[in-house]
């Protein structure tokens, strides 16, 4: 028993012992800690890239990072909240052009060129440029921004989206979480969650600076999203779906957020 | 504030021959445990650093895509963020999705860590240690002077020095900067009071940039002077401890009927 008694009272450590023995724990914790998040580094930076889809090209714990900030700031969006506008005088006059991805065949006729709508119904609708600018026009003058990082006052002219919809009574689409568009070849598209494709600054364009588009620019009708980037203003629209899944999207195959929003 | 750990040496002979004399102690070797820095402030300064690094080096990628920063006059560019070698040498090009991924991943790590260090310094009271005091500006140049081995006197500190006061605080205040110049230009439209605030979308832009090349700035001088200071400064910021030598002050007089008589 006295011996027993006599083991429970630790030797007070001396100054020296305690300054060692805290130091080991504390660098020894610190090192381990450290090999730990070099570790999970390793791991993310090596981490497969997500299945191919509609997405593609992320490695797929980031994918899903976007997707969750997507979620996130979506919160924040508001029809309220609209585009800065600017006076005309200020709209670029060299409108750059970044890409001619899907617009580049040679054998394009605008003429024979019809907006082609596939309802959520089975339908098929075919509108012509004609009866696009008989629609109520409506005049934008915003600051468009490219992912790249650039961005340009520019002037589009064309109908808002959401009146394009009311006027053809396309209101069970509106219903539907997403829509689609798509050059008439194909070779790029679009997906946008309908809020987006709805805020009222959202126009289906056929001029720019006053003028009727170039082929470069998209005609005969493009896309103009201010509350996009650039990636999403599609040219040169051949045809729009709906769907309560993410439509196709060109770039977010290719490694962007599918979201895209600002 | 501080937990005074004091366990004298070779207090007792020293006792024993100078009787009450204790301002001999001082030549007495004793070496006292002081704590420093929090477990939480530890935590969070580790987790920046590498968390920084990730946004700095995903930032770049995203800067390259369209790598408009430089210093013109009159017509010349006399200095242009990054070189081409640069680029090369760290691989950066032709990544911006990749970046945009990683970038928008790491901003909430940053953001979450940054935030839980600002509300313990709040909280537990330590932001007056840290905090710029009214004549921290003018012993600031004092602690230049001194660092540059101008001038001899030590200015007075605490737990940091005038100039670390000012530093730090600095810093603190970059890191919000860099987020909310970073919404501003995440999310321009629906924040875009917050773009307001910053002055608009190049400036938020430019603010953004000049933010990151101050940690880069921060970081080279944070190191020497880190290095310049010493062993028992860098453990500090591991293991929370500094070890001082004993002050008189610092002491527990002795009680009455304790006093040796000699």
């Amino acid at each position: 028993m006295k011996n027993l008694f006599h083991k429970r009272i630790a030797k007070p450590l001396t100054v020296e012992q305690q300054i060692k023995r805290r130091t080991f724990i504390s660098f020894g914790t610190f090192f381990a800690l450290s090999a730990g998040a070099f570790a999970g580094w390793k791991w993310l930076y090596n981490s497969p890239k997500e299945v191919a889809g509609v997405t593609g090209n992320v490695r797929a714990p980031l994918r899903r990072a976007l997707n969750k900030s997507e979620l996130f700031f979506r919160n924040f969006f508001s029809n309220s909240h609209l585009v800065r506008t600017y006076p005309k005088s200020r709209a670029a006059i060299d409108v750059r052009v970044n890409s001619m991805i899907g617009i580049d065949d040679e054998n394009f006729k605008s003429d024979k060129w019809f907006l082609n709508i596939k309802s959520t119904d089975g339908s098929l609708l075919k509108v012509s440029i004609d009866e696009i600018r008989s629609l109520p026009k409506t005049e934008i003058v915003f600051d468009f921004k490219c992912v790249e990082g650039w961005d340009q006052i520019q002037h589009w002219t064309g109908l808002k989206l959401i009146d394009f919809l009311d006027h053809y009574h396309l209101e069970d689409c509106v219903k539907k979480k997403y829509i689609g568009l798509e050059t008439p070849n194909g070779k790029y598209y679009v997906g946008l969650e309908m809020e987006s494709a709805v805020h009222p600054q959202t126009i289906l364009a056929y001029e720019m600076n006053g003028k009727p588009l170039s082929i470069k620019h998209g005609a005969p009708l493009r896309l103009i999203i201010p509350v996009k980037y650039g990636i999403k203003n599609l040219k040169r629209i051949g045809t729009m779906s709906f769907s309560d899944t993410r439509p196709r999207d060109y770039w977010a195959e290719r490694g962007y957020d599918y979201y895209s929003g600002l | 504030m501080y937990f005074y750990v004091i366990i004298p040496i070779c207090l007792r002979s020293r006792k024993q021959k100078h009787g009450g004399l204790w301002l001999h102690l001082k030549q007495c070797f004793m070496k006292v445990i002081k704590e420093k820095h929090s477990l939480a402030m530890r935590w969070t300064h580790w987790v920046n650093f590498p968390v920084l690094a990730v946004m700095i080096w995903s930032g770049l990628f995203i800067y390259w895509a369209n790598d408009s920063y430089g210093i013109t006059i009159f017509g010349t560019t006399i200095f242009q963020f990054f070189p081409e070698w640069f680029y090369k040498y760290f691989h950066l090009k032709q990544r911006l999705a990749e970046g945009m991924a990683f970038h928008f991943f790491f901003m909430w790590l940053f953001f979450i860590n940054g935030l839980l260090y600002v509300i313990y310094t709040i909280v537990s009271g330590s932001w007056r240690e840290l905090v710029p005091k009214r004549n921290s500006f003018r012993e600031a140049w004092q602690v230049l002077l001194h660092d540059l081995h101008i001038r001899k006197a030590v200015p007075p500190q605490k737990k940091y020095n005038a100039a670390q006061r000012i530093a730090y605080t600095a810093i603190i205040i970059m890191g919000f900067g860099s987020v909310f110049t970073g919404l501003a230009i995440y999310k321009p439209v629906q924040f875009y009071w917050i773009c307001w605030l910053c002055g608009g979308y190049h400036v938020a832009r430019i603010l953004h940039f000049a933010l990151t090349i101050g940690y880069v700035l921060f970081f080279m001088i944070h190191v020497v002077q880190v290095i310049l200071a010493g062993w028992n400064n860098f453990r500090s910021v591991v293991s929370g401890f500094e070890v001082t030598d004993c002050q008189v002050k610092d002491l527990v007089k002795p009680k009455e009927n304790e006093e040796p008589v000699s």
